[in-house]
């Protein structure tokens, strides 16, 4: 198993993104990361999704606007400077239709409903504003370092795989075949259409209705419009994410449905030729008393049981047997994955006992990924 | 005696990583114990239900895959969005679910289209199955199912997805839709269903309960129980507790208990126990914390503890006795 050179890749890389399955602390690796980069001298920006409330307080993110602010109380001394920002997925998707519509298809597609729907609440929307948002802070240059968190979904692959989904659905046979009454016009368009679409309609009319169905037809014809921005936007970012410069951190939990996760990501960077900076284990359970196996420290409680009084000592064991125990499973789990990915480098967050919400917190988690440095470079 | 006798739907959610899909299927064991019939609903499509059980991924189909204590059986289903539009055209249209209608809307990606561009009608449909579940009586005009458990969508989509005629009342005014819709919202506000919410007692997972109840009484939505999941027993009594949390456990003490034990103690094994017993003092506090705040919440609250390996059909039963016993079931 080789070691996950943080700072190396914090000093180095242009855009950084952190992903992993939802609930392994995602979010405050993202943080922890751009706080070091930023203190190591780099101008950074963290595009966060989702962060927990009180987290998102202690890098002055009380609003969701989808602009990056200054966090402050960060150490500047090195020339390097931390601005922060949460996603808002519909502004920015409004964005994209008022920069690529005309004016006043623009408002219709901004007013219908289907529109809204699909701005607020489509699979994959989040992930594909995501990457939107990346390219735009890109295409900003203020920035040497972008670190970016992923949307908080069950498999890390979603992120990859939404703005293909969005542009083949944008794209797709239906949209088209909703466009041809629009195109076509009147009478004119019930000769070119086939049995299957009489059928097509019939049954979509019945299921939600023929008002319904106009809205969806006069959305996508506003949409054509625009189509051709779509996917030279996604092919763009997409493609940002092979450029060099870029590297994935991907993040887990030592656990087997986390670990497995990570392991199918890797796998499909590897496919797409995507770069790897390493895995970020977080919640680690280390003992520093490891010299004491969980055999010999439940076989002395037992005696100190056995013998009466010593309650505390007794006690104070069996925490160390279950904590070596917990530590064991996690690093047969590790193994797991390392034995598959052998060439994988990796690093280890030790768990800590509460939640990390202020920047001092992300400071010693930033400090424990490099190895437990200081974020200062070295002389 | 069960806390929740009229109800029949349970729906259970919890942050990701709390063990929703867990205590859902425990729960339906418990449900199903001496001598009824439990179906357990899964809609993501992840088939976690199969992998704990530990069987082939669930079709589109109700099965068997567990008998509870004493009789009774659970029953499973993987709601499948395409699935559940043909069923509801079946049932309400007479198209057949093979038929050649049904094959052009497949083939044209009709119901991608349809399910994905109003993901209001997704969620109409996945519940819509559900109910019908729930409501679905045999040719005596018996229940088919005693109860039916839905392993749901986790906290924070919560309120979103079983609000449907919010959802679906953006789209559609007026028609089949809203039709099928208010008759899914009319049952799921009803007294014969209860959101059960699965936190941990950690910071995070505590907020979302919070949050989620009270998104999910905004809307009408009746809260069940707060099952607070993997529940560590603190080791140390609570005097020891407090000088651990403060760091002024008694090293003195460590090392002659070490030492009667017929361990090396020096001081440096006894400063990292010393440390191991500050971060139990820490969690434990934090999780006491956790626990007041629920309380705050006033709905009944179950515990489980953590199993000491991942958890296998033996410590799913083991954990529906505890849920039967605490009065979930």
């Amino acid at each position: 198993m080789s070691t996950l050179d943080i700072d190396t890749t914090l000093d180095t890389a242009r855009i950084l993104v952190c992903t992993g399955s939802g609930g392994v602390g995602k979010t405050t690796t993202a943080a922890s990361l751009a706080l070091r980069a930023a203190e190591r001298g780099r101008r950074t920006v963290v595009l966060t999704i989702d962060p927990a409330r009180r987290l998102a307080q202690s890098m002055g993110l009380s609003a969701l606007d989808n602009t990056p602010r200054r966090v402050e109380g960060i150490d500047g001394s090195k020339g390097g400077s931390l601005d922060a920002m949460m996603l808002d997925m519909k502004r920015t998707f409004d964005d994209i239709v008022l920069a690529h519509a005309e004016p006043d298809k623009a408002q219709s597609i901004l007013e219908n409903p289907f529109y809204q729907a699909l701005s607020s609440s489509f699979a994959g929307t989040q992930e594909y504003m995501a990457m939107e948002k990346l390219g735009q802070l890109k295409a900003t240059g203020g920035y040497d370092l972008i670190v970016v968190d992923t949307p908080p979904t069950r498999s890390a692959l979603d992120f990859l795989d939404a703005p293909e989904r969005m542009t083949t659905f944008l794209d797709g046979r239906m949209i088209k075949i909703l466009m041809a009454p629009a195109k076509a016009g009147g009478k004119a368009y019930l000769k070119v259409v086939s049995t299957g679409f009489n059928v097509f309609t019939s049954v979509i009319s019945k299921i939600i209705g023929a008002q319904v169905l106009q809205d969806v037809s006069q959305f996508v014809a506003a949409l054509e419009t625009m189509f051709g921005g779509f996917r030279e936007r996604a092919q763009a970012t997409y493609d940002l994410l092979k450029a060099p410069g870029t590297a994935f951190v991907v993040v887990a939990a030592p656990e087997r449905d986390a670990l497995r996760e990570a392991a199918y990501f890797v796998e499909r960077l590897a496919e797409e030729r995507m770069p790897l900076a390493g895995l970020v284990v977080n919640r680690v359970h280390r003992s520093g008393s490891a010299v004491l196996t969980v055999e010999r420290s439940l076989a002395a409680a037992q005696a100190l049981d056995e013998s009466g009084g010593h309650e505390m000592p007794a006690a104070v064991l069996r925490l160390h047997a279950e904590r070596m125990a917990l530590a064991a499973r996690e690093r047969r789990l590790q193994e797991r994955f390392t034995g598959a990915h052998p060439g994988v480098p990796v690093v280890e967050v030790a768990a800590l006992p509460g939640d990390v919400h202020d920047l001092d917190g992300l400071r010693a988690v930033g400090a424990d990924m490099a190895g437990g440095q200081a974020a200062a470079v070295p002389a | 005696m069960s806390d929740f006798p009229d109800v029949r739907l349970h729906v259970v959610t919890g942050k990701g990583g709390t063990g929703k899909t867990t205590v859902a299927a425990s729960l339906a064991l418990a449900l199903a114990a001496g001598g009824k019939r439990v179906l357990l609903a899964e809609v993501e499509g992840r088939q976690g239900i199969a992998q704990l059980f530990d069987c082939p991924p669930l079709p589109y189909e109700e099965r068997k895959v567990a008998v509870a204590r004493g009789g009774g059986d659970v029953y499973a289903l993987a709601i499948d969005p395409e699935d559940a539009l043909l069923d509801y055209l079946h049932m309400f249209y007479k198209l057949s679910r093979t038929g050649v209608a049904a094959r052009t809307l497949r083939r044209m990606g009709a119901i991608d289209f349809a399910t994905t561009v109003a993901p209001g009608l997704r969620d109409v449909l996945l519940t819509g199955k559900v109910k019908e579940a729930a409501v679905r009586r045999d040719k005596s005009g018996r229940h088919a199912y005693d109860a039916v458990v839905l392993d749901a969508p986790p906290t924070g989509r919560i309120a979103r997805f079983l609000n449907i005629s919010h959802e679906v009342g953006g789209l559609a005014k007026v028609g089949p839709l809203k039709t099928q819709s208010d008759g899914v919202m009319a049952v799921l506000r009803s007294p014969a269903t209860a959101v059960h919410l699965v936190t941990l007692l950690e910071e995070m997972p505590v907020q979302e309960t919070i949050d989620g109840v009270a998104e999910l009484q905004s809307v009408g939505l009746p809260v069940g129980g707060v099952v607070v999941n993997s529940v560590r027993v603190p080791l140390l009594h609570p005097a020891d507790l407090l000088a651990a949390e403060q760091g002024s456990l008694d090293r003195e003490a460590l090392r002659a208990g070490l030492e009667k034990a017929g361990l090396d103690a020096p001081d440096h094994l006894v400063q990292a126990l010393a440390a191991e017993a500050t971060d139990h003092a820490t969690r434990v506090a934090l999780e006491e914390r956790g626990r007041d705040a629920l309380a705050g919440l006033d709905r009944p609250s179950y515990e489980l503890p953590l199993l000491p390996d991942s958890v296998d059909l033996a410590g799913l039963y083991e954990l529906a006795e505890m849920l039967k016993a605490q009065g979930l079931a």
